[in-house]
């Protein structure tokens, strides 16, 4: 294990924490410490999602440092109400604010009861996001886990509708995961929700809270759902929908992101299983599209070897597709260290796992590239980051995952379901085409 | 200025002074009171007194960022051969990774190139409980195994002074460890130090003079016309720009501070004999300390427009005052300005009497009105990030500034004459004579540029810039990423002058050229048009009932 990280592959946890904030409809996010926290991911943000991400900060000072953030924390608050007049204030720690101990429970219930019956008094949500203890996915996931723990109350009758806590995801893909879920005729509540938030239209008049996410209330009767359905197989430590089933007794299901045939089946047949109704025509058409598709372009994919990495439950997904059309993952890593990632893709991939894949966890671009040196890869999948040892390599990249800041459209990505997959399948024998047609001496007009 | 007959009609200008009252009043007290020394309207005459520099009210979201971001990201990240470790968690060092786009070209490919690599401690738990000064210290044994650089940077982040770790320290220990005459220095730039990034180049400043500045004597190259660029960051290839014309011109650029620069040069910058400072805010510091120990005068330059940058080139003409470099410099600004002129005098047409606004920087918001000046644009509201009052009021004022906590955080270092070193490169008489022209230490700041009654903003908040667009629908707004979609949104076109949007160089001849190009994409844009849809135009009648 090295002491340093040279070109990380990862971020912090009040990153991912925002992300999955974003998604709470009238949501104003602040981050408890240094401005600069706020400003380093608003603009990493921005250049992936492209959209005004709008994140408040207690500025710290040095002597906010020596003597608490209360006052900060309380102005912070006061100036985001009246400017804003959000709905949700969601609070993520930092370091800073983390490292001298600020209790920002405390400091929420202290202001609610100063304050208590305030019209328009918004809802304050904290998560704890320390970034020295883990990455900007479980910062998500960590946010996610916050916000259910926070609103999830049992006042009511249990109804049939059920959770989807979909993982971090593309705008779009959240925008086809509610479509898939709809034409079962379910009634769920996806969460986060950021698809218009972090992806949104032209505006005719300003906003300063971006329409769209979750409403607090479906996220309230969370705890009343008949079922909770999560993907994505690693997670955290504890999950909303494990929160929600030990809690609330509201059973949580688990599967894979939806990416490939195998996986999406499997996604597909819980969504039959839970609504009782059989596969929408639609998507057994899509399932047939796809199949044809991989019978088109399996020539070009057959035997290539890959190198997959991102965050973990990403990488687990990205490697059974690439698998399941022949391709060899010979690098499957993350930044991440939850220790489950090999274990995992072993139970996902079963026959199709081989002792060619590396699996590291904990990794950097720069032990990635040493481990590319032998391995030969003949294509890369994953953000941007990567793309230097692909030029290096010169083997082509496909861009997925987070962040992408060197191409437009990383909100538009779309590869979950049959669907999605075919888009991802498409881009990849594309790209591996295009290296191809390049690189050829003699260039070629047909294939 | 801008030239009579493309200055904007119909009172814009006149019409500020009652925006900006409207603005205020819509604050609550406490913040009005605030922001109202912060928002005024300028006057060339008798410039007004502005707040700056002050802390960013906490909920008010604002454009600035860091102590950190400055001093690693800005001053000292585009030096391509000094290894910059990142000690703190992950995130910091990840975010300052190549996300500026300064850029550099090693002179051979075995030269150290190091700015495509961010080097973090990445701390964890154990690291905050226990200390992270020996993981600190491994990192260092790591980096200089992997690349045997001559130099390494360790920089702050927040927790780094809260556990108490003193880089410092450890950059003294491992100096010594690894020893061969490596340098290895610490900054202490945690981010809540200051009030902005401005601190941190302060810093970093400190940290130049301290750890790099006059640590080699050899004069390399020609003796003649050595020159220093400082606060010149090589976004998008501008120092590439600036180099070329200096090479053209016969002029010797010893160093610059720190677009596409290195260890050598900064150890050897003192041999240079003027010292010219782009971004005042960034670098002043180092300029001052140079004229203070070597004898080197300064002046402000500002190579953003084609006819600043011939200003600037015949500047150091003057300066040297040799007439085979008066004649070649010329030269060279007729053969450039032919090209340039040629250019603009397609654009024009298209640009004349469009208004336009900046907020960006400790620098930018200022040199950028030249080019929009050239185009026929006026700028009616601007404004610095990051600037201090000098930088708006001129450095007239800096004996009024008042120095609080937040300024008191950063360290002073006391700076003399350099016992051997010392040379003052020009006599008093000489400089006396040449005072008129050069202006020697000395920036007049934003505000004297800018036309009476136009407005100036510090700091500018996210609802200020809503209503400024509002209101005045500029052809366009000159701001980073973080304001470039919100803008936009809003049915503006955004150009983000903190990376280009990936277009650049901007500076200098060339640089004009293609900055002129970009407007005129951008204020000919017609996608605005199509904003709405012809549905939901009000010519668009829809069907009705006849009762």
């Amino acid at each position: 294990m090295n002491a340093s990280s040279c070109n990380a592959c990862k971020q912090c946890m009040p990153l991912g924490a925002c992300i999955a904030f974003k998604g709470i409809e009238g949501v104003l996010p602040m981050l408890h410490g240094s401005q600069g926290c706020a400003t380093y991911i608003r603009r990493y943000l921005i250049s992936h999602f492209r959209e005004p991400i709008d994140i408040a900060s207690s500025n710290f000072s040095e002597e906010t440092t020596i003597f608490g953030g209360n006052k900060n924390f309380n102005t912070g608050i006061d100036n985001i109400i009246s400017q804003y007049h959000p709905s949700v204030i969601a609070i993520a720690s930092t370091c800073l604010s983390e490292t001298i101990g600020e209790d920002v429970q405390y400091l929420i219930n202290e202001y609610k009861s100063i304050h208590a019956g305030m019209a328009g008094l918004p809802e304050m949500i904290f998560a704890s996001t320390p970034s020295y203890q883990g990455t900007h996915y479980e910062g998500f996931h960590e946010a996610v886990y916050a916000v259910v723990k926070a609103l999830a109350n049992e006042r009511g009758k249990v109804g049939k509708h059920l959770n989807l806590f979909s993982n971090l995801i593309s705008p779009e893909d959240i925008r086809h995961l509610k479509e898939i879920v709809s034409d079962f005729k379910l009634d769920a509540m996806l969460f986060p929700d950021y698809s218009d938030t972090l992806d949104g239209t032209s505006w005719d008049v300003y906003h300063r809270i971006s329409q769209g996410g979750t409403p607090i209330e479906a996220v309230r009767k969370s705890a009343l759902a008949s079922l909770s359905i999560e993907l994505g197989y690693i997670l955290t430590a504890q999950s909303a929908g494990d929160y929600l089933q030990e809690r609330f007794d509201v059973v949580c299901r688990k599967t894979g992101l939806p990416v490939g045939i195998m996986e999406s089946d499997k996604f597909f047949d819980l969504l039959s299983a839970v609504s009782n109704r059989p596969v929408p025509e639609k998507y057994v058409k899509q399932r047939g599209r796809l199949v044809d598709l991989y019978i088109d372009g399996h020539k070009y994919v057959s035997g290539k070897r890959a190198v997959i990495y991102g965050e973990e439950d990403l990488v687990v997904a990205l490697t059974a597709f690439a698998a399941e059309i022949g391709m060899k993952p010979v690098l499957c890593a993350t930044g991440g260290e939850s220790g489950k990632l090999e274990k995992t893709l072993r139970d996902v991939l079963g026959d199709l796992y081989s002792g060619e894949i590396t699996v590291g966890q904990g990794m950097s671009f720069e032990r990635m590239e040493k481990e590319m040196n032998n391995l030969q890869p003949d294509l890369m999948i994953g953000n941007s980051k990567g793309y230097y040892i692909a030029r290096k390599m010169d083997i082509p990249i496909v861009r997925v995952g987070f962040p992408v800041h060197d191409r437009i459209g990383a909100q538009h990505m779309k590869m979950l379901g049959y669907e999605g997959t075919g888009m991802l399948f498409e881009q990849i024998v594309n790209a591996l085409l295009e290296h191809k047609q390049r690189k050829s001496p003699v260039g070629y007009q047909y294939m | 200025m801008v030239e009579e007959k493309d200055k904007v009609k119909g009172g814009v200008i006149t019409g500020l002074q009652a925006f900006r009252d409207e603005v205020i009043t819509k604050y609550p007290k406490k913040v009005a009171k605030k922001r109202a020394k912060s928002i005024v309207l300028s006057d060339p005459e008798q410039i007004p007194e502005i707040q700056a520099n002050v802390r960013t009210i906490p909920g008010i979201i604002t454009q600035r960022g860091c102590t950190y971001a400055g001093c690693k990201g800005v001053v000292l990240g585009p030096t391509r051969d000094i290894v910059n470790i990142t000690h703190g968690p992950i995130g910091c060092g990840f975010y300052s990774w190549l996300t500026r786009r300064n850029q550099t070209k090693p002179v051979s490919g075995e030269e150290a190139n190091f700015i495509p690599y961010c080097f973090s401690t990445d701390m964890q738990d154990s690291n905050i409980v226990f200390g992270g000064e020996e993981k600190l210290k491994q990192a260092i044994r790591e980096a200089y195994e992997l690349f045997h650089p001559k130099a390494i940077a360790i920089f702050s982040t927040c927790p780094v002074g809260l556990i108490g770790d003193d880089v410092h320290r450890v950059a003294r220990h491992m100096m010594e460890e690894i020893g061969g005459g490596i340098n290895i220095f610490g900054f202490s730039c945690e981010g809540y130090r200051g009030v902005s990034q401005s601190a941190g180049h302060h810093i970093a400043n400190n940290g130049l003079f301290k750890n790099l500045i006059g640590r080699d004597d050899e004069v390399r190259g020609s003796l003649k016309y050595r020159v220093n660029l400082l606060g010149e960051y090589n976004i998008g290839g501008d120092a590439f720009e600036l180099e070329r014309l200096f090479e053209k011109c016969g002029i010797n650029l010893v160093a610059t501070f720190s677009g596409n620069s290195t260890i050598e040069s900064f150890e050897n910058a003192h041999t240079a004999d003027l010292n010219m400072v782009m971004c005042h805010r960034s670098i002043n510091y180092v300029a001052e300390m140079m004229e203070t120990a070597f004898g080197i005068p300064w002046i402000k330059v500002q190579p953003i427009g084609a006819r600043s940058t011939a200003k600037m080139l015949r500047k150091i003409a003057r300066y040297f005052g040799e007439q085979e470099l008066i004649d070649k410099v010329e030269e060279v600004v007729a053969g450039e300005m032919a090209e340039v002129d040629a250019v603009k005098a397609t654009i024009y047409p298209k640009t004349q009497g469009k208004l336009s606004m900046l907020f960006v920087g400790g620098s930018r918001a200022h040199h950028y009105q030249d080019l929009f000046e050239e185009l026929g644009m006026t700028t009616i509201a601007a404004g610095y990030e990051f600037g201090h009052r000098d930088d708006y009021e001129g450095r007239r004022v800096i004996p009024s500034i008042q120095i609080d906590a937040d300024s008191r955080n950063i360290e002073e270092i006391t700076v003399g004459r350099d016992a051997t070193r010392y040379n003052p490169r020009k006599t008093e008489e000489e400089l006396k004579v040449l005072e008129e022209d050069l202006e020697f230490a000395e920036y007049k700041g934003i505000m004297n540029q800018m036309e009476k009654g136009t407005l100036v903003i510090d700091d500018l908040s996210h609802y200020e810039m809503e209503k400024l667009i509002e209101r005045y629908h500029p052809d366009v707004f000159c701001a980073g990423i973080k304001e470039k979609f919100c803008v936009q949104k809003m049915g503006v076109p955004l150009k983000q002058l903190h990376n280009y949007d990936v277009g650049g160089p901007y500076a200098g001849f060339k640089g004009a050229i293609n900055f002129y190009k970009d407007i005129e994409m951008m204020v000919g844009a017609t996608i605005w048009k199509e904003i709405k849809a012809p549905w939901e135009s009000e010519a668009y009648i829809e069907a009705q009932y006849a009762y």
